[in-house]
């Protein structure tokens, strides 16, 4: 149970040369249930992108134990999907059989009864063939979670997966990660409510760019913690600032 | 005139007539589920750009061998390969957006074409090219278009899931590894095939109306893409059917006539399409009490 099942030594990754995640060390545990917090520009989409390998490292590595980030299963911060897309829900679940089923693989009933079976896990049973434009934002972020349980991932990374929604479904969505951590599964999500993280997140990575803090949750979310972040955060965008504008000598 | 004058006599003596109605139909099977993919990745204006980028290809298949097909197309095809592809390498090195940096390569491209058609050629052959001429279609012709007709439905059918994942949500595509730059290429590669293709009978420009009027007017017909390309592929049938019918009765253009057809059925859908049609948002039906009465 306590492996490392993703290890990061000294991870830098930049835009535009100005770091945006800052000498990161540290493990995620097999099955530990991670809380990413920190202030906004802090680096934490950027860091869950670079675990999906979705931007490159620039320095440091990531460690994923020779499992390919594309068997991870990963939702972004409100994904760039045009929502008049003319898909329907029950085809949208479907593609998180990707991982079986490649470009070319066949689907057959046995993955369709799976996403039937995922779309109820999330609430929306009746709407299988409903087009994705019928959705409501919430409704949305369930089918969005019904992908996510069909892709049957050990590793499932999410980005403000209850930014968008109503606290009804926030509480059905939050269910669903329990189940995950329950079955063993590594989960890392960004968060930006305190009160969720205290209430269901054992571990919590703090970030400012650097690690501010990473452990049990308790110990991480310190006041004094969460000012150092918040102070780290401004010294940032200031140094930013002037890197892009120099002062005249 | 009965019937019989109205749709068959045209096609049963004239062979002109049923060259150009094979030569139509092979393109519009071809042709219908790319215009679907185009406007599904909001590159509804790429067909138009490489219609007109094959020009100086074209150009220089036309000086080297005078009015050859298989020059003149080998050169198209070339030609809107390069900016098809050089345009989608400048916009991944550089960020540019890919309608920006395609729309600078094309400007350049049918300006140089103009420069060779009229260092060599004349106004009518320019107009051939760009227009087309039902009257043109000869065996090789047929041939040509006819191969890639196949040849592009049996490729679209291999890289269906691939291409409807990127352009439905590319993040989830790169994040699964489905996809990528050789899915994005072999579609493009298709585009340029099929629009060089159909330039005997329709010209590459009216072509591309052809591709893409029934694919916009598809849209408003269903929700789901395997019956938008189905429906798409319909309506391109159908206009070439009905463009060609009255090009001969009214002594018109073919190409244009066609297009023109396409355009009344993409009007038709704006207004009476069953999705999202301008009559089906009007007239609005009682609304649902529960949420098990919503199937489709």
């Amino acid at each position: 149970m306590n492996e490392p099942v993703l290890t990061l030594r000294n991870v830098i990754v930049t835009y535009r040369r100005v770091p945006a995640v800052h000498h990161v060390s540290g493990s995620f545990q097999t099955g530990a249930l991670t809380a990413l917090a920190g202030p906004n520009g802090a680096g934490k989409s950027t860091l869950l992108k670079a675990l999906m390998g979705l931007v490159p490292v620039s320095e440091g590595e990531i460690d994923r134990r020779g499992i390919s980030p594309q068997r991870y299963a990963y939702l972004p911060q409100q994904p760039e999907i045009d929502r008049s897309f003319p898909i329907s829900v029950l085809q949208t679940v479907l593609l998180g059989a990707w991982p079986r089923s490649g470009s070319f693989g066949s689907i057959g009933p046995d993955e369709q009864e799976r996403a039937h079976a995922c779309i109820a896990k999330v609430g929306l049973t009746g709407y299988a063939s409903a087009p994705i434009a019928h959705l409501s934002a919430g409704q949305w972020q369930r089918a969005l979670f019904a992908r996510l349980i069909m892709q049957d991932a050990k590793v499932i990374l999410l980005d403000e997966p209850f930014a968008a929604v109503d606290d009804a479904t926030t509480s059905d969505l939050m269910a669903l990660v329990k189940t995950w951590h329950a079955e063993g599964r590594t989960v890392i999500a960004v968060l930006h409510e305190h009160t969720v993280i205290e209430r269901f997140f054992p571990e919590t990575l703090l970030l400012a760019r650097d690690v501010i803090a990473w452990g049990p949750t308790s110990e991480v979310l310190t006041p004094g913690n969460l000012q150092r972040a918040s102070a780290m955060t401004k010294r940032w965008a200031i140094e930013a600032h002037r890197h892009a504008h120099p002062a005249p000598v | 005139m009965d019937l019989y004058q109205l749709f068959a006599a045209p096609f049963i003596d004239y062979e002109f007539m049923r060259r150009a109605l094979v030569a139509c139909a092979a393109f519009a099977v071809g042709a219908g589920p790319l215009g679907v993919f185009l406007v599904l990745r909001r590159m509804s204006l790429m067909g138009d750009a490489i219609g007109h980028a094959v020009l100086p290809g074209v150009a220089v298949g036309y000086m080297i061998s005078g009015l050859s097909l298989w020059a003149m197309s080998l050169g198209g095809i070339v030609a809107g390969l390069v900016v098809a592809l050089l345009s989608g390498a400048t916009s991944r090195a550089t960020g540019l957006k890919e309608d920006a940096s395609l729309a600078g390569f094309y400007l350049a491209s049918l300006a140089l074409g103009v420069l060779l058609v009229s260092m060599r050629g004349s106004a009518v052959d320019l107009l051939h090219i760009l227009f087309g001429s039902i009257l043109a279609v000869d065996d090789d012709g047929l041939l040509f278009v006819v191969a890639v007709a196949t040849l592009s439905t049996l490729v679209i059918s291999a890289i269906y899931r691939p291409l409807v994942v990127e352009c439905f949500d590319p993040v989830f595509a790169r994040s699964v590894g489905a996809g990528g730059l050789w899915v994005h290429s072999i579609f493009l590669g298709l585009v340029v095939l099929n629009l060089v293709a159909a330039f005997q009978a329709l010209g590459t420009l009216m072509a591309v109306g052809v591709m893409m009027l029934p694919a916009l007017a598809a849209r408003f017909w269903s929700e789901d893409v395997s019956h938008i390309v189905v429906v798409s592929t319909c309506i391109a049938l159908a206009s070439s059917l009905v463009g060609l019918l009255v090009s001969f009765h009214f002594e018109l253009a073919s190409g244009p006539a066609i297009v023109m057809v396409a355009a009344v059925a993409y009007l038709t859908s704006i207004v009476m399409g069953s999705r999202s049609g301008l009559l089906a948002r009007w007239l609005r039906r009682p609304h649902f009490h529960d949420p098990h009465e919503v199937k489709r």
